[in-house]
Parts: C-alpha cells; sequence; structure tokens
C-alpha cells in the first residue's frame, strides 16, 4: 500500500475533531497584487530556462531588419520624413519588435493554455481571478517586449544610428505598448475556436497593423483611406512616440495625443480580453 | 456544502436539473453516476467555474459564485482534465500554485517539500512534467491542490483511465486527506472506488440525485443483500428468472447473463440439478445503480 502521508511525524491523528490549519495562507482580497505575482512567477521559472531562444530571437530580428532595409533598401533613399531612412527604419524596428514580442506569445499562449493544455482550469480553481490572470500574462509580454525593445536599440546604435539621450524612455513606452498589444493578443487568444483561426488573425490584423504604421515607409505619402487606417492603428502611435523621444520630440501636445491614444487602447483591450476569457472559461 | 434546487443549461441540454444536495462538513462523498450525468459540473459550480441558472450554491458557509474567491482559497481542485504545466518542473509546477494559495514565502518551501513526499516525487523534484508518467502526473495533481491543507476536496474522477497499482496509490492519498480532517467530495463511475472511499454517496442520473445514503445501506435498501448472477442464456437462466418472478424478486441482465436481486430470499438458486445455476455474490452499487436508473454504469 501507500506511505502517502499529509502530515509529520509518524502516524497522523486518527479520526479529527476538527480541521487541523494549514500553513498560513493570506486572505485573498478582490484583486491581489500577490496573485498577479504569482502568473509572473510561472513565466520567470520558464524564462530562466529558454532566455537564450528569446535574447537570439530578439538580437537577430532587427539585424536582418538593418541589413535589408537599411543597407539594401536605404541605398536608394537617402532621407525619409526628415530622418536618414537608416534612422528611420531603426525606430520602426524597435516598434515591430514590441508588437511582434507582446501580440504573438499573448495570442499563441492564450489559445493553448485555455483549450489546449487547460491551464487556465487549473489556476481559475486556485484563488486567482480573470482580470489577475490577463495583468499578470499582459505585464510579463510587456516586460519582455521592452527587452527586446531595448536589445534593437543597441543593435541599431552599432549599426550606426546616434540617438538622443531621451531614448532611455524608450523602455517606458515599451512597456505600456507592450502591455496594450499583449492585452489584444489576450484577447483574441479568447476566442479562438482552433488554430485555423491563427492565420486569420495574423493576415487579417497583425500584418496590415505592422505594415501600415510608419513603420517602413511614412504614412503620409499614403492615400486618405490607407493613410487614416494608420491612424486608427495604434502601432503607429507607439512608432511616433519612440521617434520623438529617439531623435528630439516635437510639441508636448503631440506626445500627449499619441500616449494618450497607446493608453486608452491598452484599458480597453484589457477589458475587452477580461471579458471574453470570462466568457471562454467560466460556464 | 449546500446546493438547493440547482439548475444548469448548456443551450438545450440540461446538465444539472433542480439538483437539491447537502454535505456536512468532515465526510467523503462520493457523487456517482455515468458519463453525462452532471457530475462535473456539478463540481464546476463548487469553485464557481460555472455560474448556476437557478438555485443557490452554497460552500464552505459562502455563496457562490460571489464569495468563490474565498472559497476557492480555501478549498483544493484535483481536475478530471490533467492540467499540470508542461513547461514546468515537478517543485515548480507545486510553487505556482503555492504562490497562488498565498503560502507565506517562510512557509513555501516546507509546504512545498510535504507535497512532494505526498506526491512521492521528491527525487523528481526537478525533472520537468512533461517527462512523467501517467500515475507520477496524478500524484503530483492531487499534491498540488492539497498542497495548502484545504478545508474541503474536490476530486473530479480522480482515478479515471489509470492502472490498479496508481488507483491504490491515490485512494492512499486521499483517505490520509481524511485523516486530516478534510471533507472530501469526489466523483466517479467507478463503483469499487465510491464504495471503499466514500462515508455517503448519492447517485446522480440526469443531472439529479436519485438516491443518496451510506454505500452499504443505500445498497441493503434498494436492492438486498446478494445477488445471483447467471451467465449466458441456457436453460439454467431461464430457471432462475421463473423462480426468481414466483419469488417476486426484481431481476436485470447484466450483458452477460441476467442478474436476480436480493437473492438470498430465492431457494432454487445453486444445486437445482445441474450443478450450479449461477453465482451468488455481495451486492454493490452497480446494482442499486442499474435499478434505479435502468442504465449500466461504467
Amino acid at each position: 500500500m501507500t506511505t502517502a502521508r499529509l502530515s509529520d511525524g509518524p502516524d497522523p491523528p486518527a479520526p479529527a475533531e476538527g480541521f487541523e490549519p494549514g500553513p498560513a495562507t493570506a486572505a485573498p482580497s478582490r484583486f491581489a497584487v500577490r496573485a498577479v505575482l504569482a502568473v509572473l512567477w510561472r513565466e520567470w521559472a520558464v524564462f530562466r530556462r529558454v532566455w537564450f531562444s528569446t535574447a537570439f530571437g530578439s538580437i537577430l530580428e532587427p539585424v536582418t531588419y538593418f541589413i535589408a532595409f537599411g543597407f539594401g533598401f536605404g541605398a536608394l533613399v537617402a532621407e525619409v520624413a526628415g530622418l536618414s531612412y537608416l534612422d528611420f527604419i531603426a525606430t520602426g524596428a524597435v516598434a515591430i519588435g514590441v508588437l511582434f514580442s507582446s501580440i504573438f506569445p499573448a495570442l499563441i499562449n492564450g489559445y493553448f493554455r485555455r483549450k489546449e493544455q487547460r491551464l487556465y482550469d487549473g489556476v481559475l480553481a486556485a484563488p486567482l481571478s480573470i482580470p489577475e490572470l490577463v495583468t499578470g500574462e499582459a505585464l510579463w509580454n510587456a516586460l519582455r517586449a521592452s527587452v527586446v525593445a531595448c536589445a534593437t536599440v543597441l543593435v541599431a546604435i552599432g549599426f550606426g544610428v546616434r540617438p538622443d539621450p531621451t531614448v532611455l524612455l524608450v523602455p517606458v513606452i515599451t512597456v505600456v505598448a507592450g502591455f496594450a498589444f499583449a492585452a489584444a493578443g489576450a484577447a483574441f487568444g479568447a476566442v479562438m475556436r482552433s488554430t485555423h483561426s491563427f492565420d486569420m488573425i495574423i493576415v487579417g490584423v497583425i500584418v496590415p497593423m505592422y505594415v501600415v504604421a510608419g513603420t517602413f515607409f511614412p504614412i503620409d505619402g499614403l492615400p486618405p483611406a490607407l493613410a487614416a487606417l494608420a491612424v486608427a492603428n495604434p502601432l503607429y502611435h507607439v512608432v511616433e512616440l519612440l521617434r520623438a523621444v529617439t531623435f528630439g520630440a516635437p510639441t508636448g501636445a503631440v506626445l500627449g495625443l499619441h500616449a494618450a491614444v497607446v493608453i486608452v487602447f491598452g484599458v480597453v483591450a484589457w477589458g475587452v480580453a477580461v471579458r471574453l476569457l470570462r466568457r471562454a472559461v467560466i460556464d | 456544502m449546500a446546493l438547493t434546487d440547482v439548475v444548469k443549461r448548456f443551450g438545450a441540454v440540461t446538465a444539472v436539473d433542480h439538483l437539491d444536495l447537502v454535505v456536512p462538513a468532515g465526510v467523503c462523498f462520493g457523487l456517482l453516476g455515468p458519463n453525462g450525468a452532471g457530475k462535473s459540473t456539478t463540481m464546476r459550480l463548487l469553485t464557481g467555474q460555472a455560474v448556476a441558472d437557478a438555485g443557490t450554491v452554497e460552500v464552505l458557509g459562502r455563496s457562490m459564485p460571489a464569495e468563490s474567491k474565498v472559497v476557492r482559497a480555501r478549498s483544493g481542485v484535483v481536475p478530471q482534465v490533467d492540467n499540470l504545466d508542461d513547461e514546468l518542473t515537478v517543485a515548480e509546477n507545486l510553487g505556482v500554485y503555492a504562490r497562488l494559495y498565498g503560502i507565506a514565502r517562510a512557509d513555501r518551501p516546507a509546504a512545498i517539500a510535504r507535497g512532494l513526499e505526498l506526491a512521492r516525487l521528491a527525487d523528481r523534484a526537478d525533472t520537468i512534467a512533461d517527462e512523467l508518467s501517467g500515475g507520477m502526473r496524478r500524484r503530483l495533481l492531487i499534491a498540488r491542490g492539497l498542497l495548502h491543507r484545504p478545508e474541503l476536496v474536490l476530486l473530479d474522477e480522480p482515478t479515471v483511465g489509470l492502472d490498479p497499482q496508481v488507483r491504490q496509490q491515490l485512494w492512499g492519498q486521499i483517505t490520509a486527506v481524511r485523516r486530516d480532517g478534510a471533507t472530501v467530495v469526489l466523483t466517479t463511475h467507478y463503483i469499487e472506488e465510491a464504495e471503499r472511499l466514500c462515508d455517503e454517496v448519492a447517485i446522480v442520473h440526469r443531472g439529479t440525485v436519485v438516491a443518496r445514503g451510506s454505500p452499504d445501506r443505500l445498497i441493503e435498501a434498494t436492492v438486498g443483500v446478494e445477488v445471483l448472477e447467471v451467465a449466458g442464456d441456457g436453460p439454467s437462466q431461464r430457471r432462475t428468472l421463473l423462480a426468481a418472478e414466483q419469488a417476486g424478486l426484481p431481476t436485470r441482465h447484466t450483458g452477460t447473463g441476467v442478474a436476480v436481486l436480493g437473492s438470498e430470499a430465492l431457494e432454487v438458486a445453486a444445486g437445482d440439478g445441474e450443478g450450479h445455476a449461477g453465482r451468488r455474490r455481495r451486492a454493490t452499487l452497480e446494482d442499486v445503480f442499474v435499478t434505479l436508473t435502468g442504465e449500466e454504469l461504467t
């Protein structure tokens, strides 16, 4: 038979009269930072083992952009929107890095952890609420996206880009933007019924989002309809913010407007993700 | 734990149909029924992962789902579907839940060590969960749900699909939990499991409780002490059926033959000319279930 034991000592007390108190546990509050930290710790535990592949990808991706667009395409184009094409593409690459490294893991994990691995069913049977879960995962993706953004900036400097000192504000922008895109990814992940939906979301949402955002070319030259689409695209506002802090800021009012769009988008995406995930995991 | 007139529908399907169930603290309670009887849905109602369309659900004196977070902090759930985190090691799987359950930092190492011992995986603490065998995974799932010494333990089909050795190990784990004084609610469609572990069982059929009581009393009240089973469809079976009919005893088809319930009252059974017409055995919950619901169980 088994030797399974719950309590220490030679023999647990026979038929218990009352419940033996367990280890000290804090009473759960409505939105507990502790629960969010538990979600972050889970991600960190995995990241400790796989950090190398993340680092490898996040450095190689911008290197590819700089070689292809900076040297290749850039040889044909001297100046774009008042910047050298290398400078222009550098901030675009930072923004794309943030988008990809937040929305993709959020989308893919959001689907697989819910539907295939059933991890959400497990953690939601413990005292974790859906807002805490969504916040924890989005925060992790935001932090990772910011690390990727910083790596991209360093690669850009290696390629000869000379940013202003305000470039130090990049992580502030990318952590907020990363959170917003991760929340959006989580919202899509919560409504996916099968892996077939990935194609639709990638081609229908993510590709237009990263192309029509002033990343590779300025939106000024676009036909009005497409330009309007770009203005509605939160990534465009992230690109503008990044360009402003990297190469000398325009007026504070314009900066504030771009920042407001990104923040509002993030809040709305978070709320939608919470709602959709609740609908998906609570019967 | 008290469910009062609970209804839960999924589209046109009514999974839980006006269910009333009160489980006192400190018992091991079994929900017994076939697949699709509404057992798992009932369990999800108890953690707030399903919300009733009508009726009230109260767990540990708290109203669900409004106070589900408090209830979830004080209960341990062992799910039917394996949801271990395959990207984490055994110890990390326990570490995440130790944090979720709010076990204080200073107590975490001891709680995790106890979980590892309970799962008998202390030597596998740093193994990635993906590499564990099926039995190890189940033991870890159970230990994960017991990490914080919950007052209420909910086990949904804890041993489904496992080989006999592993099932016995898990029964040992569950028995250990009971010794600690926790209330245990488990669902199963294994008769033997319910008979062995539970003080009381409720037989669930089409989303509602059709009978409840201690296994022994339920068996005796519904089908008597003994059952006579006759295999095949030969003349001995016909004689048995006739004798049962004359004695006014209920019979049922078992798939391999027929069974006479309450056969202790039957004289004709053994030694009626052909050696023995059948095999006498103790009545089980399966006989109760089939008698009450007219459906085979497992």
